[in-house]
């Protein structure tokens, strides 16, 4: 009896670490394979966040039209990303790896003075952008941008504005919007939270004045009119969206949360060519046009020159309106 | 009772042969991710995304249900035979359950809590089936303010666990608030405490600092004494597997006190179950204060198994509800879950109950189907789990090793965490070897943070107004029910002392 209890015990513990082993396996191998027989793709998130559904969506779209036979996602979470490109730096010619990159990158690069940026590592595409959108009560007395701005402009430091991390999409396009009003961007009263969800909390409890997050997690809020939106940060009107821009509500700001695809530093004009190609094809499938759909994204496949030039500019606008916040 | 009648078409559409096993394949994988520290069930939850999508959706969320509360109820089951919480909310079960482990009871507390998780979940989802709608009062409710409240609060209810020793308490306590505040600060962006290290930007991780300071400092102190006094090691076989009648009623008000402090919780964001578990914790440790329970503490008590896995569960279920109908993501797996509901066009929020009502309630039916299925798994392995303990000492500490390892290695596939893990195992053990409760730390690392946030965010706020932490009735209530507990506890001690003293005056006289 005993001895069997003991085989019991053996099969389950086993079973347990064989299948944690696959998990813990499966999420940080990788190879030196050919890139249609494998490829990896490098979220700098942990599981659940945004980057990691970016990667997750990359994947299926691969998967589903065989663009390459095996695809893996590696979650190297941490400091806004920027613990994912100091590793992904050192990666000198892999060859086989993809790596989510975007706006907020850029900021926490900024913040964490790390030493690695983005010119460490090889550009291939940028994907999807979304744009963030600021929020009052629905039953707030401030009914237009106008009207906050003026609020703001009176009492800067008790107009609080509740959004995401710090150096973050959020608090950057605040810092604009805060100079192109005539406010100093370091008076601006910026509450950081984890996540839009808090700071969808902190505005409805009437706790700040004002929340800026991205549009998709606020947009039901809004139909719902628990939350009104004043502006959002894209350039032109989104179409069916009935939120008016900055500019049209005369503030010359905006601002798109991007995201997209770079490779590791070294490898050859081949090697990448080969994964811009990988990513032309995956970004011309369904499965994706279904998840930029799903996502509420906004497609905004660049490449090559353009994207080049788009980062550098990405990054000037970055420092200085980091510089101005005083971070 | 509208309501009703939507839940059981929910279960008719649940419940069949495939989806059975469909719940069964969840239940067994989040248990299993729940069991090892580091992979949590988001972990589970985002491998299995992928999957899903080639599912229809009900087999799609039978599946998710069971993954997101197996990993509830696994996450205490290693904590309690090994000593290594495989979440964060698993703490303070492990307190007492791994001494019931240690004196032989390994069975009964695996059971207790197995049944302390369902409970927990099963009157949470109850709660969410016909109150969701409601709950985004109760979200609104709290700001900055309260939260700070909130964690003053909670500092002074779980207080007790450094009563022991006053200043070896308190410096333990303060232990864990440094270990807390490495990392970039999330207000100011300036960084503390990492010596330059782009790996401690984001802190510490919770599962390094409890798995290092229980598990490893543990197996360390285990190997420092196994030639002295190996007697002392010695872990007596396991009684009883079953509960007797006796134990359920002892652990029924327990589970239903662990449930009530657990429901609120589920719904505020951030707050996260570890606040009602050590909560719940804190008031067993004083009840049985209270009655000369000589079991808490020493052989372990099955009312400090019962309240904290009931609190966890009761968080985890109400989070769900507050993620559908608030559509407020309150923890990394529920995150996760609103892009599994997405790509079957359902958008958590306010609106979902009218736009896609039918899914919902085939979800929330397959909540209490997933519930059910664990607690029978669960009480099937508890006497099987706790036979592991009769694996010879020098391999089963080895064992604990290579799990705390794999687990923490998992965590973020990142080497230099295993060395932070063997720094905080080696003070574990000079904090058993010098008899410092480790408990404190735990706490002062969750709540500390927690407490710092919300009074800067309060203070930023109200531009350093500090009326503003005692503007609200929430916070009023709280501050009150605060000086009123404290002042209790003043006089009571003060009474004992008296009598303490008085009873050696009676001794040194006779």
């Amino acid at each position: 009896m005993s001895k069997l209890n003991f085989k019991n015990v053996a099969f389950l513990v086993a079973s347990v670490l064989i299948a944690t082993l696959a998990l813990v396996t499966s999420a940080a191998s990788g190879g030196e394979n050919t890139v249609r027989a494998k490829l990896v793709i490098m979220a700098p998130a942990s599981p659940g966040g945004g980057w990691d559904g970016f990667a997750r969506e990359a994947q299926q779209a691969i998967k589903s039209d065989g663009i390459s036979n095996n695809v893996q996602v590696v979650n190297v979470p941490g400091a806004g990303g920027t613990i994912g490109l100091s590793q992904f730096a050192q990666m000198t010619g892999r060859s086989d790896m993809l790596m989510v990159t975007g706006g907020v990158m850029i900021g926490a690069i900024e913040l964490a003075d790390s030493g690695t940026s983005l010119e460490d590592v090889t550009p291939i595409a940028r994907l999807a952008d979304d744009y963030a959108v600021i929020v009052v009560p629905g039953d707030s007395e401030l009914e237009t941008l106008a009207d906050f701005v003026e609020a703001w402009k009176k009492d800067p430091g008790g107009t609080s504005i509740a959004g995401g991390s710090l150096g973050g999409i959020d608090h950057l396009l605040m810092g604009m919007a805060a100079r192109e009003v005539g406010i100093d961007p370091q008076l601006v009263n910026y509450i950081p939270y984890s996540g839009g969800g808090e700071a969808i909390t902190s505005v409805l409890s009437g706790t700040t004045s004002a929340a800026v997050s991205g549009y998709n997690e606020l947009s039901d809020q809004i139909e719902t009119g628990s939350l009104r939106a004043l502006a959002i940060s894209s350039e032109e009107r989104l179409p069916g969206v009935d939120v008016p821009t900055f500019k049209e509500a005369g503030v010359d700001a905006a601002m798109a949360n991007w995201r997209g695809y770079v490779a590791a530093p070294g490898i050859t004009a081949e090697q990448k060519a080969e994964l811009q190609q990988i990513v032309a094809e995956f970004h011309a499938t369904e499965q994706w046009k279904d998840a930029v759909a799903r996502n509420n994204w906004t497609d905004s496949y660049m490449v090559g020159d353009e994207l080049d030039a788009f980062i550098d500019a990405e990054i000037a606008t970055t420092t200085d309106l980091v510089e101005g916040l005083g971070l | 009772m509208d309501q009703l009648s939507h839940l059981m078409a929910g279960f008719a559409g649940a419940l069949t042969l495939v989806n059975l096993m469909w719940v069964l394949i969840g239940a067994l994988l989040g248990t299993a991710v729940g069991v090892l520290p580091g992979l949590g069930s988001s972990m589970a939850v985002a491998l299995l995304l992928p999957v899903t999508f080639s599912l229809d959706p009900t087999a799609a969320f039978i599946m998710f249900a069971g993954v997101y509360f197996g990993g509830m109820f696994g996450d205490s089951t290693a904590g309690i035979l090994l000593n290594t919480p495989g979440a964060s909310s698993a703490i303070a079960t492990t307190f007492e359950g791994h001494k019931m482990a240690k004196s032989g009871q390994a069975a009964r507390a695996l059971a207790t809590a197995a049944m302390g998780a369902f409970i927990g979940g099963l009157i949470a989802t109850t709660l969410v089936v016909f109150f969701a709608p409601s709950l985004v009062k109760l979200a609104t409710a709290f700001g900055p303010a309260e939260y700070f409240a909130l964690a003053v609060f909670a500092f002074v209810a779980i207080s007790s666990v450094v009563s022991e020793s006053i200043i070896k308490g308190l410096g333990a306590l303060s232990i864990g608030l440094v270990l807390a505040l490495i990392g970039v600060d999330g207000i100011s962006g300036s960084v503390r405490f990492t010596g330059g290290l782009p790996q401690l930007f984001d802190g510490l991780s919770i599962v390094v600092i409890t798995v290092g300071l229980l598990a490893l400092g543990e197996v360390i102190h285990v190997a420092s004494r196994i030639h002295r006094d190996p007697s002392a090691l010695r872990i007596p076989a396991s009684g009883r597997i079953r509960l007797s009648g006796a134990d359920f009623r002892k652990a029924l008000p327990a589970w239903l006190r662990g449930t009530a402090f657990g429901v609120p919780f589920g719904v505020i964001p951030a707050g996260g179950a570890e606040i009602p578990t050590f909560l719940a914790y804190g008031t067993e440790k004083r009840l049985a204060a209270k009655r000369k329970d000589p079991e808490f503490g020493t052989t372990g008590s099955i009312n400090g198994v019962a309240a904290p896995e009931a609190a966890g569960n009761a968080t985890a279920g109400m989070a769900m509800g507050a993620l559908l109908a608030l559509g407020l993501p309150v923890s990394a797996t529920a995150a996760l879950m609103i892009a599994a509901f997405q790509q079957y066009g359902m958008q958590p929020g306010p609106l979902l109950f009218e736009r896609s009502g039918d899914m919902v309630w085939t979800l929330l039916a397959s909540l209490f189907v997933g519930l059910v299925m664990l607690l029978i798994i669960n009480m099937q392995f508890a006497g099987l789990w706790a036979k592991l303990l009769l694996v010879p000492r020098h391999y089963l500490y080895a064992g604990i090793t290579v799990l705390s390892m794999l687990g923490v290695y998992a965590v973020s596939s990142s080497v230099i965490d295993l060395w932070f893990l063997l720094a905080i195992g080696i003070l574990g053990f000079i904090m058993r070897r010098y008899q410092f409760p480790v408990a404190p730390v735990l706490i002062a690392v969750i709540l500390g943070p927690l407490a710092e946030t919300s009074l800067r965010r309060a203070l930023t706020v109200s531009e350093g107004d500090l009326g503003y932490l005692v503007s609200s009735p929430t916070t009023i209530i709280m501050y009150l029910l605060l000086i009123a507990a404290v002042a209790l506890t003043m006089v009571k001690h003060a009474a004992s002392r008296r009598k303490l003293r008085s009873e050696a005056m009676v001794l040194q006289d006779s």
